[in-house]
């Protein structure tokens, strides 16, 4: 892979932060978040946008990250994998893998928190078939899903919950 | 990848002008189809040209007798534009069958008819509701059905110098519906053994007044089946009629015989998908009447 002269400077927000990097103008935002962001969250699997390990959000939506290009995201708002947490608090959908026992090797884990999070901010009370569809870009090739899928349901409840409170 | 420029021009004349200094151009409207060609080695622009700033070209716009899809508009947009939805709920369901959540947040209408696969899902459903593609080249603007905008499997008709624009449907009228389905050895994260979109418009007694049948992956190209629409007009979608619809559509199709599935078999499905969505636009149109 050659590494052109001409990389381009891009602003954007990055879990919350004014960022500003250079990139080249065929770089993936999944190469960049890793290799000059040190976001190392984000995993690449397939690179061809059917594993979804690599999923963020950029400007709230779900998006693979190995199908974007930085310089595309100038101007833009991404949350990666990082970004999750409340400083030491894991958010529910992090907190209830561990529980259930969601993730064994862990690299499907931040893309499906990550697409998870998404979810649950849009339909905060899913169903199991919605959240399995919502999560079929997401492969996993340790857990079987299901524990997955208990996972993310339980978060749901417990968001609900905590909001109700 | 050897990508040496980006650009992301600001309107229709931009483009233009980025059109004018030809080179080896791609334009990325999602990136679903292009940045996967471009990792494989099936693509190698020197400049890629967002298309995503420019406003027609993600417009969405339903007016008194159009609706207007820009080009560039994510599968997302588009599922969440409610009047979309209502009027062309074939089309979403069509949309709403493309790779992930994630791919949905990304691939556009017009990129999956500039990509051409045959088995593409979003294509059948424009050419039954008879999108015509708005085309904008460097002698000017073209309007070209969908149908007649695929040439071969990953071959459209647009020249170098053009860009696709816009899908204008005719708003469909009152006693219209359409549907789209499709057999995927999966449920989800697949690609099309055979697909249907068939668009049908009823009079108040429930005869059919007008119908257009589109059939996928079943042939170079996806294909408009004049034969199959004109077997409804006039009936009531009786069994009788239906099956001549299907006979026509059988005798249509030339598919390949692949792991997916045998010409035999894709054949003999793509007829039953065509009845199928047949009775459920019909069923639409009912529940619709009786809204």
């Amino acid at each position: 892979m050659s590494t052109p002269l001409n990389k381009l400077p891009i602003q954007a927000v990055i879990n919350g932060e004014p960022k500003m990097f250079l990139a080249a103008p065929g770089q993936v935002l999944a190469d960049v978040l890793r290799d000059e962001l040190e976001l190392i969250g984000t995993k690449i699997g397939c690179n061809t946008g059917d594993c979804g390990a690599c999923s963020v959000l950029v400007n709230d939506r779900l998006v693979c990250s190995c199908l974007v290009l930085a310089a595309e995201v100038e101007g833009q708002s991404v949350q990666t994998i990082e970004g999750i947490a409340d400083g030491a608090v894991l958010h529910p959908v992090q907190q209830k893998l561990l529980e259930h026992g969601g993730l064994q090797c862990g690299v499907c884990t931040p893309g499906v928190v990550v697409a998870a999070k998404a979810l649950l901010d849009s339909n905060p009370n899913p169903t199991e078939e919605e959240a399995r569809y919502w999560l079929a870009g997401n492969l996993c090739r340790c857990t079987g899903y299901d524990k997955i899928i208990h996972a993310v349901l339980d978060a749901a409840e417990a968001i609900r919950e905590g909001a109700a409170s | 990848m050897a990508v040496q420029e980006f650009i992301a021009p600001r309107s229709l004349l931009e483009a233009q002008s980025v059109i004018a200094n030809g080179g080896n151009a791609a334009w990325l409207a999602g990136g679903t189809d292009l940045l996967v060609g471009i990792r494989l080695g099936l693509r190698d622009p020197n400049r890629v040209i967002d298309l995503k700033h420019i406003p027609e070209l993600m417009a969405l716009e339903v007016g008194a007798d159009q609706v207007l899809i820009g080009a560039a508009a994510s599968a997302y947009d588009i599922l969440h534009n409610s009047e979309i939805g209502s009027l062309c709920p074939g089309l979403a369901d069509a949309l709403d069958l493309i790779g992930s959540t994630q791919i949905q947040g990304r691939c556009s209408a017009g990129g999956n008819l500039c990509n051409a696969s045959p088995a593409a899902d979003s294509i059948p459903a424009l050419i039954a509701n008879g999108a015509v593609c708005r085309i904008l080249g460097s002698s000017g603007e073209r309007l070209l059905p969908v149908e007649d905008f695929l040439v071969g499997p990953g071959k459209n008709a647009l020249e170098e110098d053009e860009l696709l624009v816009q899908l204008v449907l005719p708003k469909p009228m009152l006693g219209t519906s359409d549907a789209y389905l499709r057999l995927t050895p999966r449920t989800e994260m697949d690609i099309a053994v055979a697909g249907t979109g068939v668009s049908i418009t009823l009079d108040t007694t429930g005869v059919c007044t007008a119908a257009r049948v589109a059939i996928g992956a079943v042939a170079p190209t996806a294909l408009l089946i004049e034969a199959a629409g004109q077997a409804l007009v006039g009936s009531k979608l009786e069994d009788d009629a239906i099956d001549r619809a299907v006979t026509a559509v059988r005798a249509a199709a030339s598919p390949i015989s692949d792991k997916r599935g045998s010409a035999q078999y894709r054949t003999h499905v793509v007829g039953v998908l065509v009845k199928r969505a047949i009775q459920r636009a019909q069923a639409r149109i009912n529940a619709g009447a009786k809204a």
